[in-house]
């Protein structure tokens, strides 16, 4: 259609910018990933291609360290992505069918407020509110700030698809004598699903790979996998950090591609 | 997309109405113990007496701001000058990202629109592309940026291979590569919003402006650009926002000589220097500043809207 008319569309030089925004994007985590496979204890020099880091990762020195940080890492983020979820669902349900109220817009606001507020200042914020209630820094902590910080990542992929569908599911249920809890958890719920499942999984990721706030909240000696690398790398960049950097990628990636798949394969229906 | 149309978008029903405290209520209450609150006890700290090992002594006091913007000497006894050490922190902060806010406008905006003006099947997948890397974590990518930058790295590494250059480039531990390492981590939200606008730009426009005998760079700058300038302005927001109170680009890429707000107000609660007031009033001249920010573009947004409609 477009090159029938002249192609008043396309701009020459575009198409190689978009090459180099990829390029930019992605080459230093190819750069990255690949080292990670390299032999030498060195990581400037290449000798070739070896699992001996990924080894070292789980049977190393520091492997004690790195596995406790996962460990905390992966629990901390499984607790806060399925507090927030829940929390974000009811609150969607609340926001998108709830008809029109006073608070609608300030409730909006309170949800979006993670996202508003630069995420330093959350964390200086949070810091102080546990010093000043005298709450002793440690898991908890780090929990507790991850859970409120991961709401508007779960809330708006649901919020979202919740806009999508009518409720006219609903009210043919009620119709036919469901409550209103039925409706809900027979109809809406399976309905939600696929962003429900996408929301869990942004919130998951941003829990899993949050710094700063965690740096702050965090007890003395606790660390999660991102503080644990981040004190590692202040060392300077070493092979058993790329590797634990390239298997920490990889779940981010599949992660995000199944939450993309996941919606996407409604929408088709 | 055809259900979402069908629906009306955002049309709100009113089925659960009635249970509708009660759903939010979860909400509320974790956001505002844990989000609101935390913000208002830190205003209140900013005004407090510093405690040497950290912490407040719980004494009223304008000596974090006056410290922040006022310069009295050694001692504490001479006339007030203005301090710039800290404004001067704050400045650079703006300064790289703006700079970063640049970049990213410059390779962002021909990435937008070239995704944009793809087929409506492939559309989705290249979003994906661009916004994969958003995902992985920032620690992760600032790491792999350094890796990538050092002077023995396999950037330097490959420009020496061909013959562009003799000797490795200083990049890391510079301003450029703070700017960098800001443009990377947040590329995607300019990409993402512009993307949005020119999918929406109506290319009838262009149309009769070619037919008009426009030439392609005047239908792009008069026509196209004012059409898509809300997306733009949201682009660049979203990526001067979160560059302006970054902590580990500057940190990781930029070394001690390229301070930024977010290296400052960390050192007063992770390092030695811990002055939690002074800490907290820094971190509520940026909150303004962001605020004030976000202000005035949620009002041009408003306002661009009432235009359209």
């Amino acid at each position: 259609m477009a090159d029938a008319k002249f192609d008043i569309k396309t701009y020459r030089g575009f198409r190689a910018m978009t090459l180099l925004c990829l390029v930019v994007l992605y080459a230093p985590l190819i750069v990255v990933t690949i080292y990670s496979f390299n032999a030498s204890k060195s990581i400037t020099v290449w000798e070739g291609l070896s699992f001996r880091w990924y080894i070292d990762v789980f049977n190393g020195p520091e492997s004690a360290k790195f596995k406790l940080a996962a460990w905390n890492s992966f629990v901390i983020a499984i607790v806060a992505a399925t507090v927030a979820t829940t929390i974000a669902t009811l609150a969607a349900t609340g926001m998108v069918r709830g008809g029109k109220f006073k608070l609608r817009t300030l409730s909006f606001g309170l949800i979006s407020l993670p996202l508003m507020v630069p995420e330093i200042v959350t964390a200086v914020a949070t810091l102080i509110f546990f010093n000043a209630i005298g709450f002793d820094r440690g898991l908890l902590t780090i929990l507790l700030a991850h859970t409120a910080f991961c709401i508007p990542f779960a809330y708006l992929p649901i919020s979202a698809r919740m806009q999508g569908i009518e409720d006219t599911y609903e009210q043919a249920a009620m119709d036919l004598y469901a409550t209103k809890r039925q409706a809900f958890t027979k109809i809406l719920l399976p309905l939600m699903m696929p962003g429900i499942i996408s929301g869990y999984l942004l919130a998951f990721i941003v829990s899993l790979d949050d710094f700063i706030i965690t740096n702050f909240v965090k007890g003395a000696g606790v660390e999660t996998l991102p503080t644990a690398i981040f004190g590692a790398v202040k060392q300077g960049i070493k092979p058993n950090i790329m590797a634990i950097s390239t298997m920490l990628l990889a779940l981010s990636i599949v992660m995000v591609t199944i939450s993309y798949f996941v919606s996407k394969t409604d929408e088709t229906k | 997309m055809a259900a979402g149309a069908a629906s009306g978008g955002s049309a709100t029903t009113d089925t659960y109405k009635e249970a509708r405290t009660w759903l939010l209520l979860p909400a509320w209450l974790v956001l505002l113990v844990l989000s609101l609150v935390p913000v208002a006890i830190m205003l209140i700290y900013s005004f407090l007496t510093k405690e040497f090992r950290g912490g407040v002594i719980w004494d009223f006091s304008f000596a974090a701001y006056d410290q922040f913007f006022f310069d009295r000497g050694l001692f504490g006894d001479e006339a007030p000058k203005i301090e710039w050490t800290y404004i001067t922190i704050f400045w650079r902060s703006i300064w790289q990202a703006g700079a970063a806010t640049i970049l990213s406008l410059i390779i962002g905006f021909p990435t937008a629109y070239f995704i944009a003006t793809r087929s409506e099947k492939v559309r989705p997948m290249w979003v994906f592309l661009i916004t994969i890397p958003y995902w992985v974590n920032l620690l992760i990518r600032t790491v792999s940026m350094k890796f990538l930058l050092r002077d023995q790295g396999p950037l330097n590494d490959f420009l020496m291979w061909t013959g562009l250059i003799d000797s490795p480039i200083h990049i890391v531990n510079t301003n450029f590569a703070v700017q960098l390492g800001l443009f990377y981590s947040y590329l995607p939200f300019m990409v993402l919003p512009i993307y949005a606008a020119v999918e929406r730009y109506n290319f009838g426009l262009s149309e009769a402006a070619a037919d008009l005998y426009a030439t392609k760079s005047q239908t792009l700058r008069r026509v196209l650009l004012p059409a898509v300038k809300p997306g733009v302005i949201a682009g660049c927001i979203l990526v001067f926002v979160p560059s302006l109170g970054s902590f580990l680009a500057p940190d990781l890429l930029g070394g001690a000589k390229n301070f930024m707000i977010g290296s400052l107000i960390e050192e007063q609660f992770k390092g030695n220097a811990g002055n939690w007031p002074f800490g907290a009033a820094a971190s509520m001249v940026l909150l303004t500043m962001v605020l004030i920010i976000l202000m005035i573009f949620a009002r041009h947004q408003a306002k661009s809207e009432k235009a359209e409609g």
